[in-house]
């Protein structure tokens, strides 16, 4: 068995990678509202509708998430065949859209559920289980669904009821990634800070940004300080779906932290949209970071437009039920440096 | 009972307070319209809310607490008729119709309507 | 806020206007005082019914707030949209079992209060 020896262990939280894997291609499937939005044209499909004709709001995610992973595969020239593992999580009660997903490609499954932090815990997953020699292609996705999530977690889709200015709206979309022996121009994991749950107290299920901005802050935090980096080390800090003001937070917690992040930090969930969706806060969801870095980020870095960005996935960690029992929302962030 | 201007005001200043609610406190509708309908009930047991219904017309019975209000009447009215055991069989009667055909016309929807999200 | 607490006042006015003109009416067909009330509600929960059904009640609803949600409209809203969502759940464990799950806190402290404010009248 293979064992790098290149990965380091820097830190409680961190490890160096060694640029051994990289993203070798990668698929975003968009919904009606992320389509009329102001980076649709980096999505490779997209639908008009949230029921996609299907009989039901989670099946219509299922198929999203399916197809970016078949989009995924043919463009890495890959079958499902190829794949050693597939990691999938998503927001549903037992990630069941990435179950489903699994059962249809037949690929040997670890279900992961972070919330909106999917992406990165799947990427970290994968790298991880590829460079210690594990596996050699790895799929990784995650979709999200507004209605099926609104259904679950707060009300029916038609119920009335006027949401808060710093409430943010569920993405509905997918994105699949294909892991695999760094090679040609696909940008390589060059470390990984995997977060600690942080709990800031916050109840309110409609402020999720500022739930998950001191998750955040945390992890962007002990990255820096284990790994011995400042901001400027990076081309862009981009979070996953902090929105407007859990993103003013991020940067605030920080700043006071002695890290000021402003100069090269974004968020997904305020890039997703134009003000005029009327989207409050702004998009969240697992999809918001796939569609955001995986359509428009990971292009600009195929381009070399952009060298390292710092990958911040945040994610809400609360239940259905812990809401009702009023209890607080616990989240989490995970943080990837990929470098071209 | 009641004008078109007293209906308009008062329900608008019904909502006033709902909304003022909504806004400032960390209470859920639920909670908020449960309140209200608490409030009806304790109205409609001082004999005040009918009052407000004479006044407002619709803009006293449109909104959740009259619901409260007609549950209190329905069980005092039938308690007056036939001792207390009239609070258990009287407090759906002013309140049927409410209930009744939200139920009706929910099933019905639900059989040719489809959530649109 | 101002904006909200404006649009639920008008929004909520503008409901009771309407059931104002719909009391009216069955006042107008012979229908007793005292009953009139009934029809009333039935029929403006109709309409929220509809309304929901065809998906427009919750824009509505962001727009006016309290204006919808505190007249019977958001009792009828409430029951109707979770009907309608859970269908996919079937009849049976779906419409029929959730259908109450957001008005039944309503229906439970109005009744309890009724309860208590029976007995006390009653006992006094």
């Amino acid at each position: 068995m293979q064992v790098y020896t290149e990965q380091k262990k820097v830190g409680k939280q961190s490890v160096l990678m060694g640029k051994k894997v990289a993203i070798l291609a990668a698929a975003t499937v968009a919904g009606p509202k992320e389509s009329l939005g102001p980076l649709s044209n980096f999505f490779d499909r997209h639908y008009e509708d949230t029921i996609l004709a299907e009989k039901s709001f989670e099946r219509a995610e299922c198929r999203m998430l399916e197809e970016a992973c078949y989009l995924a595969l043919g463009k890495a020239g890959l079958s499902p065949e190829d794949m050693d593992y597939y990691l999938g999580g998503d927001l549903l009660n037992q990630v069941i859209s990435s179950t489903f997903c699994a059962r249809s490609l037949a690929i040997p499954y670890l279900g992961i559920f972070g919330a909106c932090s999917t992406l990165a815990e799947g990427l970290s997953l994968g790298t991880m289980l590829i460079q210690g020699g594990f596996a050699k292609y790895i799929l990784v996705a995650t979709s999200s669904h507004n209605c099926s999530a609104e259904r679950q977690y707060r009300y029916p889709t038609e119920y009335g009821f006027q949401k808060p200015g710093y409430s943010q709206w569920t993405v509905t979309g997918a994105g699949a990634v294909v892991l695999g022996p760094a090679g040609g121009k696909g940008p390589r994991i060059e470390a990984i800070t995997t977060g600690k749950v942080v709990d800031a107290g916050e109840k309110d299920p409609y402020a999720l940004g500022s739930a998950m901005a001191p998750a955040a802050a945390d992890t962007i935090y002990n990255h820096f300080v284990e790994l011995k980096r400042n901001p400027a080390h990076y081309d862009l800090i981009l979070s996953g779906d902090l929105g407007g003001v859990g993103k003013k937070l991020n940067e605030d917690i920080l700043a006071g932290k002695g890290f000021d992040i402003t100069p090269y930090y974004t968020d997904c969930g305020v890039l997703i949209y134009y003000p005029h969706q009327k989207v409050n806060a702004g998009g969240s969801g697992c999809a918001c970071i796939a569609l955001v870095f995986l359509g428009y980020y990971y292009q600009k870095m195929l381009a070399q437009e952009l060298k390292r960005v710092l990958l911040v996935a945040t994610g809400a960690l609360h239940s259905p039920t812990t809401f009702m029992q009023r209890e607080s929302i616990p989240a989490i962030a995970h943080a990837l440096s990929i470098e071209t | 009972m009641g004008s078109y201007f007293t209906a308009f005001l008062v329900g608008g200043l019904i909502c006033v307070v709902g909304q003022l609610l909504f806004d400032l406190t960390p209470f859920t509708p639920g909670h908020i319209l449960s309140g209200f309908v608490v409030a009806g009930g304790i109205l409609g047991g001082l004999g005040i809310y009918d009052k407000l219904i004479d006044f407002a017309g619709a803009g006293a019975l449109l909104p959740i607490a009259s619901f409260g209000n007609s549950l209190a009447k329905g069980a005092m009215l039938e308690a007056a008729r036939t001792g207390v055991v009239g609070i258990l069989t009287g407090m759906f009667e002013l309140t049927s119709s409410g209930i009744t055909s939200a139920i009706v016309f929910s099933f019905f929807m639900a059989m040719f309507f489809k959530p649109r999200g | 806020m101002v904006k909200n607490v404006l649009s639920a006042f008008l929004f909520g006015g503008a409901i009771c206007f309407l059931g104002q003109l719909i009391l009216n009416f069955y006042i107008s067909l012979g229908v007793p005082l005292q009953q009139a009330g009934n029809p009333t509600v039935a029929t403006v929960i109709f309409i929220a019914a509809v309304l929901t059904g065809l998906g427009v009640f919750d824009d509505i609803a962001n727009l006016a707030g309290a204006g919808t949600a505190v007249p019977i409209t958001g009792f009828a809203n409430s029951v109707v949209s979770m009907a309608i969502e859970f269908r996919r759940e079937g009849w049976v464990l779906g419409t029929g079992s959730k259908m109450f799950g957001l008005a039944g806190s309503v229906i439970m402290f109005g009744v309890v209060t009724a309860f208590i404010v029976g007995l006390i009248s009653a006992l006094i």
